[in-house]
């Protein structure tokens, strides 16, 4: 990516962002494109996917067979550089030291974040889940509905390109003609799960992934999204048509070097950059924002991690895109005299009300799929189908003990073998070792199937993280520490995935591989483990009662945004980047409305 | 953002996982009241590949951190790999595919549970000898299969295994996942196992005919 550096930095810019994943890829990119001057201040280093993804590369070049470890949480291949639960250098703390209330933070200190390895799941949140106060009473609701973010998720899904189906199932809204891309079609053991699902009433459809199943349509797409806007129309169409369509290979989990999925550093930073209305400064550590005597922000203050320095930069509008949690943490580190508990913070709310999604699996060993005709089932790098959540009327009549819903995720499939390639084996074979063990490795190579559920999580008054007292990270910048609890919803929610994995399973003919837990608190993944950290600077209509409008703009500081999920009121089991990105672009429409007008 | 939307394949599993992350959150404190937390060293292995390393790199055991076999444990630990995965029609031995050189590197790894799996496999290596040498007067190396298999069959299944052969059979156990994955992780494992993938096409088609018949879905 070609970049500036400290030195080249303007004296200020009509907007500053932190963070360059999805919240800040969107915002810079709707900015520039439009003609903003915009800085763009990333933790991590810079990172060119085209240059560095390891598209064919097998496990056996790798160290450990590819193997998670420390240094690499989700495998060597992972693209994630310098990041993970823990990162050398940046601790955080947890308030308590009981096991089940840890919450663990995810971070990737690198050009484009989280999205350069994320799962690309693309869903779109539902009417209920903006109103989940007025549907069951808990929570929060939005200050907007679906019908506000519609065209904003139409928007983001054209530019991004999410392949997916429309199937009118209740609150799992369909896409308008024109921007859902074609679904790939579905391998063996998804193909097999859909047709025993039928039987427990679990609809088994295309999952939305932001992945080209076939190229964008580059001819009319931008003239959708940037109305009246020549320049804008010509740079994203070279940016599309620059992007390859899927080949059907290497886990998106990668990166993509041919930009055929989306992650920031491939969709939205190339043409942003190319408007020549972006800058883009890496290895910026942003401590705090910075206000002058009539409550504005002014401008934000960074670490330049190369050499150490302190640098203030400035700007007409600052917007915090790094990561919910990080622009929590950024804001509370923003005190002065006038601000005692940091910026944007009259609510004494920032910081509250964290979520994550509830994370729970289950893994199972199907004798239909064995023995199977060899065939390539690598496919997306990811899901082809799932299976959204199908009890809202049971579960609004009281009938299932938990008040939010979940959808299936699956793992199946005949994948790139690695140190997993015959784990759970053993058992089936009493052991075998010699001719018999290849014998056996043939036989039940691809059968084994896992199903994941991803639910919603009811924000709670137990769950926030605040600035810890003592520690500081090695640029002597305070620390996060988290406070953390699910509540019973949750954990009964576990309870019932578990269930209904087993029930799949034994439907599937198939042996159950592992303990089903009656006990939800036995099954539930740690806070964070699912890495859809949201909230923390949550929007409403009560600045007494959250800390951003429905602009994701702070209450008490007009010139300053928060586009990542942190205003998020309330966290579907919709994985919530779309959401991200579509709030992040209504939210930069809105800034650059107001600037025309002078109110910022 | 996601996480693990490939259940089937969990990256890491939750036990360890919850191990790495509560030994780094219990270490915190203490470090803070010792003032130490700004400089303390990270909970990452300090002589591991680091957090940034060259993703595009082929990688030899060995390149990253230094092995630990001798000789005779290597000559020992490959008689077992090919014990464990012989040359047959569809594929070769083990040993002649990397794999002993895999374990030496996988036991050498300055990674949480490594050291636990080195002190298992050179136990369980010098337990192999010390039978061969009692049972039948020779090396490991220089048995013949049925000799082999007399050793074996005592320790290839733990919920079987005698008493005494516990330990011995958590180390067959251990020894036969890193034997299987370091060579189906091979081109000649994914050749003799009938992965197809991790080739470019132009089109996904799902299953083949062949395929969709043999779930009953044709």
């Amino acid at each position: 990516m070609p970049l500036i550096t400290a030195s080249k930095t303007q004296p200020v810019y009509d907007v500053i962002v932190v963070g360059s994943g999805a919240a800040g890829g969107q915002t810079a990119y709707t900015l520039a494109m439009e003609g903003v001057k915009v800085l763009m201040l990333e933790a991590g280093r810079n990172y060119d996917p085209v240059k560095e993804t390891p598209m064919f590369q097998t496990t056996a070049q790798a160290p450990l067979r590819g193997t998670s470890t420390p240094d690499k949480p989700f495998g060597f291949y992972d693209s994630t550089i310098d990041g993970g639960w823990q990162v050398p250098g940046e601790p955080y703390t947890s308030a308590s030291s009981d096991p089940s209330r840890q919450f663990w933070w995810w971070r990737a200190r690198m050009l484009g974040g989280r999205t350069n390895h994320w799962g690309r799941i693309s869903l779109r949140n539902g009417p209920y889940d903006f109103k989940p106060y007025s549907r069951d009473g808990l929570g929060f609701d939005w200050p907007i509905g679906y019908d506000d973010v519609a065209p904003y998720y139409d928007k983001v899904e054209m530019l991004i390109g999410v392949y997916g189906a429309n199937n009118g199932l209740e609150n799992t809204p369909n896409s308008p003609d024109g921007c859902l891309l074609p679904p790939p079609k579905p391998r063996a053991g998804e193909l097999l799960a859909q047709k025993h699902a039928k039987k427990l009433g679990l609809p088994v459809v295309a999952i939305h992934r932001a992945v080209l199943s076939v190229k964008q349509d580059a001819d009319t797409i931008p003239a959708k999204l940037h109305p009246k806007n020549p320049t804008a129309q010509r740079i994203l169409a070279e940016s599309m048509r620059a992007r390859a369509a899927c080949f059907w290979a290497t886990d998106c989990g990668r990166g993509c070097s041919t930009r055929a999925n989306y992650q920031s550093t491939t969709v939205h930073l190339p043409p942003a950059l190319a408007t020549g209305n972006l800058d883009l400064l890496p290895n910026a550590m942003v401590r705090e924002v910075t206000m002058d005597e009539n409550g504005k922000a002014t401008g934000v203050i960074c670490i330049d991690k190369v050499t150490g320095e302190e640098r203030a930069l400035k700007a007409r509008v600052v917007v915090l895109a790094a990561s919910s949690a990080e622009s929590v943490r950024i804001l509370l580190n923003s005190k002065s005299p006038r601000h005692p508990n940091g910026v944007a913070n009259s609510s004494g709310l920032v910081g509250k009300y964290i979520m994550d999604t509830v994370g729970a699996r289950l893994g199972g060993q199907i004798p239909a799929l064995e023995n199977m005709p060899s065939h390539n089932e690598d496919g997306a790098g990811g899901n082809h189908v799932y299976v959204p959540w199908w009890l809202y009327k049971e579960q609004l009549a009281g009938k299932l003990g938990f008040a939010r819903g979940y959808h299936i995720e699956f793992g199946t499939g005949r994948r790139m073998p690695g140190m997993g390639a015959t784990s759970g084996m053993t058992d089936l074979t009493n052991g075998s070792y010699g001719r018999k063990f290849k014998e056996d490795a043939r036989r039940y190579y691809g059968s084994f199937v896992g199903f994941a559920g991803r639910g919603e999580m009811i924000p709670n008054d137990d769950s926030f993280c605040d600035l810890d007292p003592v520690v500081k990270d090695k640029w002597g910048i305070p620390v996060l520490r988290f406070h953390w609890k699910w509540s019973d919803h949750e954990t009964k929610q576990a309870a019932h995935m578990q269930q209904t994995f087993a029930a799949l399973i034994t439907e599937l003919g198939g042996i159950v591989q592992s303990k089903v837990e009656a006990d939800g608190a036995n099954a539930i993944e740690p806070g964070g483990k699912i890495i859809h950290e949201v909230g923390g600077t949550i929007m409403g209509t009560d600045p007494k009662k959250s800390v951003t409008n429905q602009w994701c703009q702070t209450w008490d500081v007009k010139n300053l945004f928060v586009t990542d999920g942190g205003p998020f009121a309330s966290n579907a089991d919709k994985n919530p980047t779309l959401t991200i990105m579509a709030l992040a672009w209504r939210a930069s429409d809105y800034l650059m409305a107001e600037m025309k007008k002078g109110n910022l | 953002m996601s996480t693990p939307d490939h259940p089937a394949r969990s990256r890491m599993d939750r036990r360890t996982a919850i191990k790495w992350i509560v030994t780094a959150a219990a270490s915190l404190p203490l470090l803070d009241r010792a003032g130490l937390a700004a400089t303390a060293p990270a909970a990452n292995a300090a002589v591991g590949y680091g957090t940034d390393p060259d993703l595009l790199k082929t990688y030899k055991p060995g390149d990253v951190w230094a092995l630990t076999f001798t000789e005779d444990q290597r000559r020992t630990a490959a008689t077992l790999c090919d014990v464990i995965i012989p040359a047959d029609a569809k594929s070769p031995a083990a040993s002649t595919v990397g794999v002993p050189d895999f374990i030496d590197e996988w036991i050498s790894a300055p990674y949480p549970g490594h050291d636990q799996d080195r002190k298992l496999v050179l136990e369980g290596l010098a337990w192999l000898e010390a039978e061969s040498k009692q049972r039948f007067g020779n090396e490991f190396s220089s048995l013949v299969v049925s000799q082999h298999r007399a050793i074996c069959d005592d320790i290839c299944y733990l919920p079987k295994a005698k008493p005494e052969h516990k330990r011995m059979a958590q180390f067959f156990t251990k020894f036969r996942d890193l034997t299987s994955g370091g060579f189906y992780s091979t081109p000649e494992g994914w050749k003799d196992i009938g992965y197809v993938g991790n080739v470019a096409i132009e089109k996904f088609e799902g299953p083949t005919p062949a395929a969709l018949k043999h779930l009953g879905l044709a």
